[in-house]
């Protein structure tokens, strides 16, 4: 099992490198390493995998009812599901099918439902079903007043963001991927058939290269002398709302879309938390992930509408993600023959979903786009990201609010992609991401991580 | 040991209040009387407030040495302290979970006393927009990193707030050898004695920035510094690594409201009488978890005027279970006791006729020599004026004489202040 943070790197040439560790990039490598024959490494440029994008959404498994039909989009995200599903009942990654609502609040987005159902049938998906405003409220009570009727998706499903990359580098490092982390690509040459990739930490060999860089995907595919596209951040803010309230709601509430973008909904958390977010702004700072207070005042005003009880409930968390819009209504998935690489770009508001699916595709695409010779398949040997151990260590609580023992620390700690940063660990454990945010564990956390790591 | 045990009385949490409680219950011969404290240590908050204003005047301590004293005299009173034990939900009316090393349990006692204490608002909650680095404190968190750990925090702080924690939390800054840049507070003033704003002042000189809030937090992996806003719309940027976030303390009411206890909408822990009976029969709460947070000594008080009720309780059970009248008899004559603004909370915030603890309570804006007057139902049962000023974040004390007037059939009582 190779993870590296530091020191030089291998100087073997890799049969494929693929450039950042986000959900795609880490699916992708999962999907690879099922190919025993061939020599992977996944390069990120930061200290820990899934801190792009991929750290910051709102966790939603979605049934893809509202794709654009008939785009790759729609179909990966479809697939992608099916095979999220089935992939977190496997591994133990937490998921709870609290299915979605789509409210209409005005008589204009009741008109609209109708053809939501429709296109949710164009996307293959079959159970949307149109309720009346008595079932509505007699499924959310707590819903504010004055909605008319709604669209049930019973499909949609609420994920954890992070065990879910996680859960795919962890089986593709024990199955023979190299990780190399704090390990940005700054350029890239070319070599006869290899392409020789200059990092903040010296060089890597590569025959095929994919670019999963998120954000940075536009730019990295200039470096490979591509220019198809441009990445417009579009930033999300979200507010996480207090345990206490995940009572007043039952299903994801969702906006009905308009031409402004897919609104601010209300989601419970597989940790028993409320969401309430995204907000859409586009913006040209790809570093801009902070919040403002606009942001949250607009926020706090719609979530009122939606659930009146949420405000009055303690907010534990802010956060902003960025989505890698590129100005057009699809995935931007391209094999380029010609330089042996593939580019997975524009992966915007669904990447999560369709991670496992666009994975598949990818890996389709080195081989018979490319003439990446991928040898024999063999199965993975499946991971469980919800064990649990007993004993002693497993009964002291160091995080109270969200009940994380010792033991399960002390196991986080001892991964084999280990966590670097207090981020890293709350990510992996939930320990500080409580209430509290660390008053009164936050010092025995950091004690236990920096005593790990000297 | 795990399945399920019975005690007398369960005690949770061993900070100040908890441990006075048990103590003078286990003095009394109330039986068995158990704490369970989840942390590694009682002695709850003092534990890591490295510093004096612990104690009496005649015997001044710091807030560990204070801890510890408590702890000694509990256990010696015969009271069982069990720390690394917490008490995650309840298993029936009068009975808790447990989790801890020996795994899993259930405790049943004959009464609950809630002593959960309280804790700071953090960034998240207090709405601060930014961005998310490292280097963002609460005080509780910054004591114990900087007196339990002896971690290294960053080199400049600015703190946010301007009362006594506030103060705390700045000399603990200098303490782990930083510097702290400025303090700032909404208010248009300390909250603090003058001598103790005059000495950060002066001697350390440490600017306070008065009228002012946190506009956002800047920086990327670590924070660079603190984005301000003056009440007339100006903004500055301090440059700095590190913020600490003290004050604006919330009961840890957790278990209250997991329990389903009456809570109290002013100070958001359970509601109780005077006698700390919550509105469970035999479920008392005291200390910080009601008022968040006043001094260790109004906080152990409360354990040991409490344990006079809890005793009343078990023996009450004695008679009432024969007669198989159990339900509610306790409070059956509490009526709620409500503050108007610029009043912000009361505790306790039930009265009955016979209460006489004192009760503690606080305003929203500075009020200068005020008179503060008790009403029910357009009756005055009491009014006092006070001779000195009140401040926000400063604790305001309402004697219990008046109680003996409150009528149990004659709605709220409500304590406002005529300017
Ligand atoms: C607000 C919001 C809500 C969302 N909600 C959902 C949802 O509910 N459900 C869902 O399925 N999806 C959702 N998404 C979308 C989903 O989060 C993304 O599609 C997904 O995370 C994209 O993953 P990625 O791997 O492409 O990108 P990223 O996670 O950004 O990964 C790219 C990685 O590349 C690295 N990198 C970049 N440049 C370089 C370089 N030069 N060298 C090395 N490494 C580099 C970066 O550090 C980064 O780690 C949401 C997105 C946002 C912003
Ligand atoms: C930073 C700071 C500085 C202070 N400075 C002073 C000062 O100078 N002088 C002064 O008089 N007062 C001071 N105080 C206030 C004083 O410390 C408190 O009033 C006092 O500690 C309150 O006592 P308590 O027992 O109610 O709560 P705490 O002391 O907070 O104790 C509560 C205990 O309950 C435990 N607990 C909570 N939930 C559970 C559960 N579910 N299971 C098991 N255990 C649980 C906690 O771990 C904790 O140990 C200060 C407080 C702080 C935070």
């Amino acid at each position: 099992m190779t993870v590296t943070a530091e020191g030089p790197l291998p100087t073997a040439p890799y049969d494929v490198a693929i450039v950042g560790a986000g959900v795609v990039g880490c699916a992708i490598a999962r999907e690879l390493a099922r190919r025993p024959r061939l020599k992977v490494a996944l390069v990120e440029a930061q200290d820990d995998i899934g801190q792009g994008t991929s750290k910051a959404n709102t966790a939603i498994l979605h049934t893809g009812f509202d794709a654009v039909p008939g785009s790759l989009e729609a179909r990966l995200v479809r697939e992608g599901a099916a095979l999220l599903a089935a992939y977190a009942a496997e591994s133990g990654i937490p998921v709870e099918p609290v299915g979605a609502l789509l409210v209409a609040w005005d008589e204009e987005q009741l008109a609209a439902l109708p053809r939501l159902a429709e296109k949710a049938e164009h996307n293959e998906y079959k159970d949307a079903r149109l309720i009346g405003a008595d079932e509505l409220y007699a499924r959310e009570p707590h819903l504010g007043p004055g909605a008319l009727g709604a669209l049930h998706v019973p499909g949609e499903s609420v994920i954890c963001p992070w065990t879910t990359p996680l859960a795919y580098a962890t089986q593709a490092v024990g199955h023979g991927v190299d990780l190399h982390l704090d390990c940005r690509v700054r350029q890239v040459d070319r070599q006869g058939d290899t392409h020789v990739i200059g990092t903040g930490r010296g060089t890597l060999r590569a025959r095929f290269l994919v670019n999963a860089a998120g954000l940075h995907a536009d730019a990295l595919d200039r470096l490979l002398g591509h220019d198809d596209f441009t990445v417009t951040p579009r930033r999300g803010q979200l507010i996480v709302f207090d345990t206490f309230a995940r009572d007043l709601v039952q299903h994801i509430l969702l906006p009905v879309p308009t031409a402004l973008g897919k609104g601010v909904l209300v989601a419970p958390t597989v940790y028993g938390n409320v969401l309430l977010g995204p907000t859409a702004e586009d913006l040209d700072d790809k570093r801009a992930t902070h919040s403002t207070a606009d942001g949250l005042a607009g926020l706090r005003a719609q979530g009122g509408r939606i659930l009146p009880g949420l405000l009055d409930e303690e907010v534990t968390a802010v956060y902003a993600g960025l989505r890698a819009a590129t100005g057009h209504d699809d995935y931007r998935i391209t094999a380029h023959p010609g330089r042996a690489g593939v580019t997975v770009g524009g992966i915007r508001s669904t990447g999560l979903t369709a991670s496992l699916a666009i994975a598949d595709h990818v890996v389709g695409l080195l081989e018979t786009e490319t003439g990446l010779d991928p040898g024999p398949v063999r199965e993975l040997r499946p991971v469980r990201m919800d064990r649990r151990g007993t004993g002693p260590e497993y009964g002291i609580l160091v995080c109270h609010c969200e009940r994380v023992s010792r033991g399960e620390i002390r196991d986080a700690l001892a991964h084999p992609i280990p966590p670097r940063t207090l981020d890293g660990l709350r990510r992996r454990t939930r320990a500080r991401a409580g209430r509290c945010q660390g008053f009164h564990c936050g010092a025995a956390v950091r004690a236990l991580l920096e005593e790990a790591r000297t | 040991m795990t399945g399920v045990r019975r005690v007398d009385v369960l005690v949770v949490g061993a900070g100040p209040a908890g441990l006075a409680t048990a103590a003078r219950l286990a003095a009394a011969g109330a039986g068995r009387v158990e704490i369970v404290e989840r942390e590694t240590q009682a002695g709850g908050a003092p534990r890591h407030s490295a510093h004096g204003g612990y104690g009496t005047l005649l015997h001044p301590l710091t807030g560990p040495a204070y801890a510890r004293l408590l702890v000694t005299a509990t256990r010696q009173a015969g009271a069982t302290v069990r720390t690394g034990v917490t008490a995650l939900d309840w298993a029936g009316p009068l009975a808790l979970h447990t989790l801890g090393a020996e795994g899993p349990g259930t405790i049943t006692a004959r009464a609950v006393v809630l002593a959960t204490g309280a804790r700071e608002r953090p960034r998240a909650a207090r709405l601060v927009p930014g961005t998310r680095p490292a280097g963002v404190y609460t005080t509780g968190e910054l004591q114990q990193a900087v007196h339990l750990y002896g971690q290294r925090i960053g080199t400049r702080a600015v703190v946010v707030g301007a009362e006594d924690v506030s103060y705390a939390a700045a000399d603990t800054v200098r303490t782990a050898g930083a510097t702290v840049v400025a303090m700032l507070t909404d208010l248009p003033g300390p909250q603090t004695t003058p001598a103790r704003a005059a000495d950060s002042r002066l001697r350390h000189g440490t600017a306070l920035l008065t009228g002012t809030t946190v506009a956002e937090l800047l920086g990327h992996g670590r924070l660079s510094g603190v984005r301000v806003r003056h009440r007339d719309g100006r903004t500055a940027v301090l440059p700095c690594d590190t913020v600490v976030f003290t004050g604006d303390f919330v009961p840890d009411h957790e278990l209250a409201r997991r329990g389903g206890l009456a809570l109290d909408a002013g100070t958001r822990g359970p509601a109780v009488d005077g006698a700390l009976r919550t509105s469970r029969p035999g479920v008392f709460a005291v200390g910080s978890v009601l008022h968040a947070v006043e001094s260790a000594a109004t906080a152990a008080r409360e354990g040991a005027h409490a344990a006079g009720a809890v005793l009343d309780h078990l023996t009450g059970i004695d008679h009432l279970a024969d007669a198989g009248r159990l339900s509610g008899a306790d409070r059956a004559d509490a009526v709620p006791l409500l503050v108007d603004p610029p009043l912000r909370w009361i505790a306790p915030n039930r009265v009955t006729p016979a209460d006489r603890l004192p009760y503690v309570l606080r305003t929203a804006t500075r009020l200068t020599r005020p008179v503060l007057r008790v009403t029910q139902n357009g009756r005055v049962l009491h009014r006092e004026r006070l001779w000195t000023a009140v401040l926000p974040n400063r604790t305001l004390r309402l004697p219990a004489g008046w109680t003996h007037r409150v009528d149990p059939q004659d709605g709220p009582v409500h304590v406002s202040v005529l300017p």
